[in-house]
């Protein structure tokens, strides 16, 4: 039997009942269509990330206190308290470390920023002026504080467009009082709006010297982070060594092992940051992959179904000359074809969701989302339903060609 | 020598501790262009007889020789394309796909062979000239009367040219005018294009088309006698 013949015929089976095959693909319709919308938004996630850690500049190395997590249990590390002005001054000497440009310490403040009593969203750090050249950001509108109000301990505060936008909406803002932690902080400039640098959302942060942070608002005399610049792309692993080698002197470490402190360049981060959309996206496939179980299982119970109503038609077409394997292969070819439209409709529904996320990401998040649609995932897509085809229909087929013609016949 | 040679044929069919033997011991021969029918009463083995001599079953003893040849001589695949190219069936339920047309019926068991399909149509339109219902070709199974489901069913039987036609009581399910009508076909496809036929009934008058009559009880020939008529 010719394939033609058996493609048209498998074609008309699944006409006949054109309602039954459409419920009966949903699975693999939704199993593909959830494989193409992970990948393309699990794409555009990482595309997102790494521009914005390209924001962070190539010459970028992050000192962070604690060990380097390896799992959600050690973002406690985050609360540790290792790094201090000692540290800081150490890393600024140049015979420690010759090829840094500059650093600048920083310090997550908690706690409400409120102007004439009404508290809004905002997130407050402290830091030094060399976070301007290491961000590449600076106010449009005043100045940032200067190295003498950090070294003076002043009430000064920088703010992101958003914050500028709530607080003070198109009214004045340079030297108005605002208050973090029921302090008063005078305004000296103001960000455009410039989206995400450095993990934060720099619209709604209020920046203030890391000094006045932490002897009058939080007490303590470490950091949240330590961010420092190398000369060039080039020097920044030996800056890196560098600066583990001079901590490490000054914290007395000799062990590597136990080191209270670690450091971070870009390429790291973004290496972390694929490992996690990649666990996402796999926990997330495997949930595809369920789906696309269900589905099979849902063919093969329909396939099932119709081998037995089309059991005369079976005796029929052994007793004028079909073989077991033309059986064999009508059924099979007919599993298969439910199964691959199943996988282009899935396909197209996945682009679909994938664009209407990316739409509705970049217009409601207003971030430069973009969308992606993954060829090869829509081929994997395909393939994986053809593959449901063939093995969740090769069951019934068989079932089909080993019908015993005059029981077939006979069959009411 | 026979077309069909049949010796000392048996069939029993073993049912867990039950044994029912069907056909007790057969012997006859068709020699080529025969019209025979097989009559009997239900439970006789008629319908077990034609489905050895279809090919579809095996006999449990006995020879069974169609052109010399007997059916262990082939696989089970060897099996169908003998069917498909020397064998014909016409059933009672007339067995067509109900979805699509009379044309594409008649074509089913060209699929399964190894002739062109730019001949396909030809083939089939040609059978269906035979059985008079070329105005009904596209039309489907369900648009037409039971006696032209009928004729189609008989076109496909036709359509491999093959050398016996095997009629499992074709008009059990048609009315008596037209029972006889699509008895005139049969007629004809023998008398005049030479079509060897095997029809089972048990109605006498259906069977009287046949030229031969073989008369089957429990299982054993009661009579085979020519007609004269």
């Amino acid at each position: 039997m010719i394939f033609k013949y058996t493609f048209k015929t498998a074609l008309n089976g699944l006409r006949t009942n054109k309602s039954r095959s459409a419920l009966t693909i949903l699975g693999i319709v939704i199993g593909v269509a959830s494989i193409i919308a992970i990948e393309s938004i699990g794409e555009g996630a990482q595309l997102l990330i790494v521009r914005q850690l390209e924001g962070l500049g190539s010459q970028t190395i992050v000192i962070q206190p604690g060990r380097e997590p390896k799992g959600l249990s050690d973002f406690a590390s985050l609360f540790l308290d290792s790094l201090k002005e000692k540290d800081l001054l150490a890393l600024k000497n140049k015979n420690n470390v010759p090829t840094l440009l500059d650093l600048s310490p920083e310090i997550i403040v908690p706690g409400s920023v409120t102007y004439l009593g009404e508290s809004k969203d905002a997130l407050t750090i402290g830091t030094s002026p060399a976070m301007t050249q290491i961000l590449d950001l600076y106010p449009t509108e005043g100045v940032f504080f200067s190295d003498e109000d950090v070294a003076n301990y002043s009430y000064v505060a920088v703010i992101g467009s958003k914050v500028k936008e709530k607080f003070f909406g198109d009214g004045d803002v340079l030297n108005q009082k605002i208050k973090i932690r029921n302090r008063n902080f005078r305004v000296v400039g103001v960000f455009s709006s410039a989206g995400q640098a450095m993990m934060f959302d720099v619209d709604s942060l209020v920046i203030i010297p890391y000094t006045t942070a932490q002897r009058y608002l939080l007490g303590t005399d470490h950091y949240t982070e330590i961010v420092a610049r190398a000369v060039s792309k080039e020097t920044v692993d030996q800056t890196a060594r560098d600066i583990v080698a001079t901590l490490r002197e000054a914290h007395g470490i000799t062990d590597p092992a136990k080191d209270d402190f670690h450091i971070q360049t870009q390429e790291d981060i973004q290496q972390r940051a694929g490992m996690i959309t990649d666990i996402l996206k796999m926990l997330l496939m495997s949930v595809a992959a369920i789906s696309l179980l269900v589905g099979g299982i849902g063919i093969m119970n329909i396939m099932l179904v119709s081998v037995t109503e089309r059991t005369r038609e079976i005796g029929l077409r052994k007793a004028i000359g079909a073989r077991s394997k033309d059986i064999l292969w009508q059924f099979l070819v007919e599993a298969v074809l439910l199964t691959l439209t199943g996988g282009g409709l899935g396909v197209m529904l996945g682009a679909g969701i994938s664009f209407m996320a990316a739409l509705v990401l970049s217009r409601l998040v207003a971030i430069g989302w973009v969308f992606t649609f993954p060829l090869s995932a829509a081929l994997v897509g395909l393939a994986v339903a053809f593959l449901v085809g063939l093995v969740f229909g090769i069951y019934p087929a068989r079932k089909a060609a080993k019908k015993d013609p005059i029981e077939a016949l006979r069959y009411e | 020598m026979s077309l069909i040679e049949v010796k000392n044929l048996e069939k029993t069919y073993f049912t867990s501790d039950l044994k029912t033997e069907v056909l007790r011991g057969l012997s006859f021969s068709i020699e080529k262009g025969e019209f025979v029918a097989i009559m009997g009463p239900s439970g006789s083995g008629k319908s077990t007889l034609l489905h050895i001599l279809g090919f579809l079953d095996r006999p449990t003893s006995g020879e069974y020789r169609f052109e010399s040849k007997t059916i262990n001589d082939y696989s089970d695949e060897a099996l169908a394309g003998l069917r498909n190219a020397k064998m014909g069936f016409v059933f009672q339920a007339f067995n067509l796909l109900p979805r699509v047309s009379v044309l594409d019926n008649v074509k089913m068991p060209l699929f399964y062979s190894g002739i062109k399909e730019s001949d396909w149509n030809e083939l089939s339109l040609q059978a269906i000239n035979q059985v008079g219902i070329l105005n009904r070709a596209n039309f489907t199974p369900s648009q037409i009367s039971g006696g032209e489901q009928q004729r189609a069913a008989i076109a496909r039987a036709l359509v491999m040219k093959p050398q016996v036609i095997f009629a499992d009581e074709p008009t059990g399910n048609l009315d008596t005018k037209t029972g006889h009508q699509l008895m005139e076909i049969l007629k004809t496809l023998n008398e005049e294009n030479g079509h060897t036929i095997i029809l089972i009934t048990h109605e006498q008058d259906i069977a009287s088309y046949a030229k031969r009559i073989i008369l089957l009880r429990d299982g054993r020939i009661e009579s085979d006698r020519k007609m004269t008529n």
